[in-house]
């Protein structure tokens, strides 16, 4: 018999729970990234209540669409920065710790990118309209500095891992915190999708 | 050498490893020590101490309250102190006194149940206890200056909308419920995580105790529902301070807005008060029935359907607001249904005792008085699930007295049984059996009488908030029986308290096992070591200390040596190594204090006048707890693993 397959049939093997591995702070950043995923569910499921009992327009005029250009910008920022976190954490499994100091580097250059460039388009629609206009508003600015914010908590847990990264504390044995703050990045970049999707996207349908 | 010495030599072996454990978990008393202990069994004691005073004070609040309405006209109280009181009375017994004192029991239990060490997140536990306190600590303040909530415990837009509700009190309903909603978070990851990692090896997850299910299916209950809550407090905040439109109809906004984010949270929340009351209950009977819950599969599904089906009832709150007349039945179909995981339990509990040999003490009265009640606020509360009743008595007595069944019947009643079931585990004392019947007898007694009249009320049509009453209504009896009712449910009460701090003071040493329980806690000391298990357990059945393998191992077993808890895995309960648990430290309790320090600054306004400084450092002192908190230790290339 090949090793494999005497691997694959022994008893303890053939009984064993799949997937495996998941430790406490897995399961703690889960649930937590989970809770926090319903926070931004009510708040879109807030949105639709209010857009579904309000006029025929949408935004309630006099306001329009909003502007679409920075928004797009914005998430081809976000969007892509998954990919060098899930690079540096791959990377650190293996005992690189240039991968995981350059992917979280890439990853924040692309995050402060993102907010600054929030900012820039806050900048324009505070000229239109505030958190006071109307409930559109209310909205409109809590959702995306909710998001902000959270990408901000992103930014300081990437730059912390990077700070620790640099003394030394990860390798292939020890690397769940790298787990753990990826995980919490991909959310933001997720939750992002979907005000993308409901806030900018579904008032042009 | 003899068997006799080989025997003797492996125990001596042992005893020097046992003490070794206390060496590595034992805190010595200090002042430092008070502040920054870990231990779930100290964490869990406090829950339960600081949610009883919590509950003396909202209880307090309900005799005050009861005294103002025994007499039609009169004046104990002003319209406005009513209103504050009764709002208090409301969201400290749901918010501060309920879930934290069911925290409590499950702060301590939980890691004793599952034959852990401790929770899976020491420090976060120390951490969500600190801030329920100071949040508790600020909203019963806000009373004692007079500026307490007062817009009724669901808090409806617009009346707490600005201009309605000007004044501070409503922002300390506000910020203080999402302050509470860090703690309460916290609390339920830690709980389903200590689960889900921590249970001792050969417990699957057909062999967890009906408790720790109960735990559970609340947890991910909270994970779901409280995002609700805290976005509609935020929004409430946003309005009131900072001119945003949420609930403002004049800008688009809406009122039943408001009604729909709070009762998704809100229904769930009946659930989340009373099931981890229902997994006391299926704690408390096997050792006065003299054999296990019957049908623990029927009991495991049930709790589960409930913890789905509760998010998907929270319109039966809202039958008199004019929504669709389709999405009424829904709900209310929804509603009925959700009585039937309800009544499984039931039929089993009533089964359990039919089928064993009871043992009659007092917290097995007492899971009988609760029987009686909730069955009896079940009722109610499936007349309350028709649409046309509803509506007729909605905001009447009739509805006080019904959730006064479920609540103080469904979880109070069993809160007690469990006080005086665990009571020898959590002080290492025995309560005296005569006060506690006496109690009991009172508490049932004094219960009734002040409920059950409210139901005759409120058909008589007495609306519920009411701060006082002309006479001739035909509502005085009534509510002078309730008073005189209240007065004797005081006192039961108060021989609660008796014998809890006699048996503290003067009562008899406990054994390790008064009741010859199934559980796992019963196999450890009473009260237990800081590690709880020297020897982690080994679990075979559903009931672990009725089966000989388990105990025979408890007491001959090889300790676990250091500051370590076993890990397992989720489903199965395999063995999957040892982790180090973290040391007691003061960075919970400051990462606590910061936010204490923002919450007042929100609430004071000190955003950028004022002592912003202060909460400006309160908001630092979060990130640098934290930070500080988070730092991963600095290991060496070898330890951490670097590839050449």
């Amino acid at each position: 018999m090949t090793a494999v397959a005497e691997k694959a049939m022994a008893p303890r093997l053939l009984s064993a729970e799949m997937p495996s591995g998941r430790t406490t702070g897995w399961w703690g950043m889960v649930l937590f990234v989970t809770t926090e995923a319903t926070i931004f569910a009510a708040l879109l499921g807030s949105y639709f209540y209010i857009r579904f009992q309000s006029g025929p327009q949408w935004p309630p005029p006099p306001l329009e669409d909003p502007k679409l250009t920075k928004v797009v910008i914005m998430t081809a920022l976000l969007l892509p920065s998954s990919v060098p976190v899930m690079w540096a954490e791959r990377g650190i499994r293996k005992g690189q710790r240039w991968r995981l100091r350059t992917g979280l580097a890439i990853t924040m250059v692309l995050g402060l990118a993102f907010l600054g460039m929030q900012a820039w388009e806050y900048s324009e629609d505070l000229k239109k309209h505030t958190l006071t206009t109307d409930a559109y508003s209310s909205l409109f600015y809590t959702t995306t500095s909710l998001h902000g914010f959270h990408v901000a908590v992103g930014l300081l847990m990437a730059g912390w891992l990077l700070a620790a990264s640099l003394r030394g504390s990860f390798g292939y044995r020890r690397h769940e915190r790298v787990r753990l703050t990826a995980i919490y990045w991909h959310f933001v970049d997720v939750v992002w999708v979907a005000i993308f999707l409901c806030l900018y996207l579904s008032p042009r349908l | 050498m003899s068997v006799d010495t080989e025997e003797q030599s492996r125990s001596t072996s042992r005893d020097e490893a046992v003490a070794e454990l206390e060496q590595d978990w034992g805190e010595r008393p200090s002042l430092r020590s008070w502040f920054s202990t870990v231990d779930h069994k100290r964490i869990g004691r406090r829950y339960m101490v600081t949610a009883g005073v919590f509950f003396i004070l909202a209880g307090t609040d309900a005799m005050i309250l009861r005294t103002q309405l025994a007499r039609p006209n009169a004046t104990v109280l002003s319209p406005e102190a009513y209103d504050q009181l009764f709002t208090m009375h409301g969201t400290a017994m749901i918010f501060l006194f309920s879930t934290p004192m069911f925290f409590g029991f499950g702060n301590f239990l939980v890691p004793l149940l599952i034959g852990a060490r401790d929770m899976a997140f020491p420090r976060l536990n120390a951490f969500g206890y600190w801030v329920f306190v100071f949040a508790g600590t600020v909203m019963f303040t806000s009373q004692l200056v007079g500026r307490a909530p007062d817009g009724g415990w669901f808090g409806y837009v617009p009346l707490t909308d600005t201009p309605y509700s000007t004044g501070i009190n409503l922002d300390v309903y506000s910020l203080g419920l999402l302050f509470l909603g860090v703690s309460t978070t916290a609390g339920a990851i830690n709980f389903i995580v200590t689960v889900v990692k921590m249970r001792a090896p050969g417990m699957s997850l057909n062999r967890m105790p009906l408790f720790v299910w109960a735990i559970v299916g609340t947890s991910f209950m909270v994970i779901f529902a409280l995002p609700a809550l805290n976005l509609a407090n935020a929004m409430l905040f946003l309005d009131r301070r900072f001119g945003a439109h949420f609930f403002d109809p004049g800008h688009g906004g809406s009122t039943l807005l408001w009604q729909h984010l709070f009762w998704i949270f809100g229904h769930p929340d009946v659930y989340i008060i009373v099931m981890p009351a229902l997994g006391i209950v299926s704690a408390v009977l096997p050792a006065f029935c003299r054999r296990g819950v019957v049908a623990y599969p029927l009991m495991v599904l049930a709790i589960v359907t409930i913890s789905i089906i509760s998010f998907g009832v929270w319109v039966h709150h809202m039958f008199a607001t004019g929504l669709p007349q389709l999405s009424y039945s829904f709900f209310s179909a929804a509603s009925t249904l959700i009585t039937i995981p309800s009544g499984i339990q039931i039929f089993a509990w009533l089964f359990t005792m039919l089928r064993g040999r009871i043992v009659v003490r007092t917290p097995f009265l007492f899971v009988v008085g609760f029987i009686v009640t909730f069955v009896l606020g079940g009722f109610t509360g499936v007349m309350f699930a028709i649409t046309a009743f509803d509506q007729q008595v909605t905001d009447s007595y009739f509805v006080v007295a019904h959730f006064h069944y479920v609540l103080f019947g469904g979880a109070v009643f069993p809160m007690l049984a469990g006080i005086y079931f665990w009571l020898p585990k959590f002080t290492g004392r025995m309560y005296a059996e005569k006060l506690s019947r006496w109690a009991f007898w009172l508490v049932l007694a004094g219960f009734n009488t002040t409920f059950m009249p409210m139901h005759v009320s409120g058909l008589l049509g007495m609306p519920r908030r009411i701060y006082t009453y002309p006479g001739g209504l035909g509502w005085d009896l009534w509510n002078l029986i309730s008073t005189i009712g209240a007065y004797i449910l005081a006192v039961g009460l108060l021989l609660v308290l008796i014998g809890v701090v006699h048996a503290v003071r003067r009562g008899a040493p406990a054994p390790d096992d008064p009741w010859q329980g199934d559980t796992l806690e019963w196999g450890t000391a009473s009260p237990p070591r800081p590690y709880n298990f020297a020897a982690v357990p080994r679990v075979h059945s559903l009931h672990p200390m009725w089966d000989e393998r388990t105990t025979v191992a408890l007491a001959t077993g090889e300790p676990l040596p250091g500051h370590q808890a076993m890990t397992t895995s989720e489903l199965d309960g395999r063995e999957e190594g040892a982790i180090e648990m973290p040391e007691a430290s003061l960075l919970p309790l400051a990462a606590a204090v910061g936010i204490l320090v923002a919450v007042l600054g929100l609430l004071w306004a000190w955003y950028w006048t004022g002592w912003y400084w202060l909460a400006g450092a309160g908001a630092l002192l979060i990130f640098g707890a934290l930070a500080r908190w988070l730092w991963p230790p600095e290991r060496t290339p070898e330890e951490a693993g670097v590839a050449s």
